[in-house]
């Protein structure tokens, strides 16, 4: 019925104005106006191109490896050990930029494939968090009612619940006999995204929510209604276009917390298993003998550092390019 | 207000079984291992096995064994025994909780005063370089890996292996404070610190947001108007600044106790963190599983004083 109705106001509208001659005026679009802020933002720009690199580099592992003419990461090179068997530091002699572990295995590509991983399970793990945070958030924070009281209250109980200790409890359980559920659930990445997702979609659910709550009062919304648009278009074509840019900055924020989650699971030996690369897990390895090994420390740890701590820069820099109402400055 | 904290009460009771629910179908129902095999160490026969299975009552059906488990749990705080050191898993709890409390007081001390002087600094001082440089710091103390700091920290600074200056006793040199309250301090120094690193960072990134926002509000307007010194009117700032911070502090507990279990684990601090990293290496799974009980039992009892408390300083959250 509704088209109708959409032709009534489209002709209701006073004439339209004379066309201005010369240059052409066009309103910017959010897209545009984002990009001309988040442009002047250096930093969140650097940060943007080493996550790009890294992405890159994560993929093409195999290649990068292969071109700086390093050994595979889980090819163990007795040479690389000293006659005590003791680990060698950074050479290019030897091909081995980074080191080698007391393996023998070679600490650089090792790093390499570690972003695999590290990217790998912060990307899952946040987009199906998001899948579910959005659409709890939205369904609650529509409905209301029971619907938003019951929702409400069991995003209260995720959110006081100790995710790492969880992650141990399931990790460790997992990793004896058969794995968890009847071997569905078995230690490794699977046990790390899950954990994740389970602690992660409440806070998510909690901020759509909210914003939901608020957008459904607002005067376009109220105007799709009343114009008789289904629940579906209000859904779709109302309400989630406002939300994308929170949901962007939650993301990017979200990515990081994640990587870190997923390297501490590791290093405590229930996240990624070993020979798999991990970063969390070479710094557990690190543990033992980074007195007389600092490569095997320094690299996966610095490696850590810098993508979290380029994702943090980048989404401090969408939030105030998204949001500069909510910027911290 | 009574009928506030009844409710809060209410609701804790509520969270405490929940959370011992997902506990027993985490470490009973969930996984397919044989505890009674775990339990019965290397090459049993399968009498032993059969045996063990029936003194621990896993040849019940699983809600009997549930409700053996709340009985146990709530009449008498009893979580089992370890597969791996043979002895009541609550003694040892108890015996390694000195540690971890003298660990998360000290570098709470220390978060909360640094989080709070950097984070008004910077505020009050807002876009200057010193400002800049803080909260630079504080991105970086956030998206480091506490348990990388803490290696990082020993190598450069234990007494052993420091590479820069053996200022530090390095890692397990850990005394409790009733044998030599001194030791116990040195320490536990860079411990507090590396822990308190990222949440002092976090606090001060809040504290900054919040009161660059109330600093604002025209009751600071008001009360520059009519002459305070901006000393005033920052204290003025901060208590409407402080608020949201103390029920985040709430949250960020659970968060913390992650940090002890890794800070515990570097530096080799006989906690409960350390138990519990022990314990996942032995596959002693009660032991964990009472390590996770009396950890989410604490986060629990952290968040009911937290929500008490934020009542009292911000009386409006009692009428909802």
């Amino acid at each position: 019925m509704s088209s109708t109705t959409f032709d009534l106001i489209e002709g209701g509208r006073s004439a339209p104005l004379e066309p201005l001659t010369g240059t052409e005026i066009a309103a910017r679009s959010p897209l545009e106006l984002f990009w001309r802020r988040f442009r002047k933002d250096r930093i969140a720009l650097v940060s943007l191109g080493f996550i790009v690199f890294l992405v890159v580099v994560a993929i093409a592992a195999p290649l990068v490896v292969k071109l700086l003419g390093a050994a595979g990461p889980d090819v163990q090179n007795p040479g690389a050990l000293t006659q005590f068997g003791t680990p060698t530091g950074p050479s290019f002699a030897h091909h081995h930029i980074f080191g080698v572990d007391p393996l023998g295995r070679d600490v650089f590509s090792r790093v390499v494939y570690g972003a695999r991983v590290s990217l790998e399970v912060a990307f899952i793990a946040t987009g199906l968090s998001m899948m579910i945070g959005i659409g709890v958030g939205m369904v609650a924070g529509l409905y209301r009612g029971w619907v938003d009281t019951l929702l409400s209250r069991m995003i209260d109980l995720t959110l006081c619940f100790p995710v790492l200790l969880l992650g141990l409890g399931l990790g460790a359980a997992c990793s004896q006999g058969n794995g968890c559920a009847g071997g569905t659930i078995k230690p490794g990445t699977d046990v790390v995204i899950l954990v994740i997702v389970l602690a992660t979609w409440t806070y998510i659910a909690r901020i759509v929510r909210g914003q939901v709550l608020s957008l459904r009062e607002k005067e376009f919304v109220q105007a799709a209604r009343s114009l008789g648009a289904s629940e579906a278009r209000i859904i779709f074509r109302e309400v989630l276009p406002n939300l994308t840019a929170s949901i962007i900055v939650v993301a990017t924020l979200f990515i990081p917390i994640n990587i870190l989650t997923e390297a501490a699971l590791s290093f405590l030996g229930v996240g990624v298993q070993p020979p798999n690369p991990s970063w969390g897990g070479m710094l557990a390895d690190a543990t033992n003998i980074f007195n007389s090994a600092w490569w095997y420390m320094v690299f996966p740890g610095a490696a850590l550092l810098l993508t979290v701590l380029a994702f943090n820069l980048v989404g401090d820099g969408l939030q105030d390019a998204l949001q500069p109402r909510a910027a911290h400055t | 207000m009574i009928r506030y904290i009844i409710r809060r009460l209410l609701w804790a009771v509520v969270m405490l079984w929940v959370v011992s629910f997902v506990t027993f179908v985490v470490f009973y129902l969930l996984p397919t291992a044989e505890p009674a095999a775990l339990r019965a160490g290397k090459n049993p026969t399968p009498a032993l096995i059969a045996s063990i299975r029936h003194s621990l009552g896993l040849d019940k059906p699983w809600y009997q064994q549930y409700l053996h488990y709340m009985e146990r749990l709530f009449l008498h705080f009893d979580f089992g025994y370890s597969y791996h050191y043979n002895i009541a898993v609550k003694q040892q709890i108890f015996e390694r909780l000195p540690a971890t409390i003298s660990l998360v007081l000290g570098a709470a001390v220390i978060w909360i005063a640094v989080g709070v002087g950097v984070g008004v600094i910077s505020a009050v001082r807002r876009g200057t370089l010193l400002d800049r440089a803080t909260m630079g710091a504080a991105l970086v103390a956030i998206s480091a890996p506490v348990y990388w700091l803490g290696l990082l920290a020993l190598f450069l600074f234990a007494s052993d292996i420091g590479k820069v200056a053996h200022i530090f006793p390095g890692a397990g040199s850990y005394v409790p404070l009733s044998e030599d309250p001194v030791k116990w301090f040195t320490s536990l120094i860079l411990p507090w610190l590396v822990l308190a690193a990222s949440f002092a960072a976090i606090y001060a990134r809040l504290l900054r947001a919040n009161l660059i926002e109330v600093l604002s509000e025209d009751y600071i307007r008001t009360a520059r108007a009519k002459g305070l010194s901006e000393r005033r009117v920052t204290r003025h700032g901060l208590r409407g600044a402080i608020t949201p911070i103390v029920s985040a502090a709430g949250v960020d507990i659970g968060v913390a106790l992650g940090g002890v279990i890794l800070v515990e684990t570097v530096f080799n601090i006989p906690g409960v963190g350390r138990l519990a990293y022990e314990s996942i290496i032995n596959a002693d799974l009660p032991m964990i599983q009472g390590t996770v009980l009396v950890g989410a039992f604490f986060i629990v009892f952290a968040n009911l004083t937290v929500d008490i408390l934020y009542a009292f300083i911000d009386p409006r959250v009692r009428y909802t």
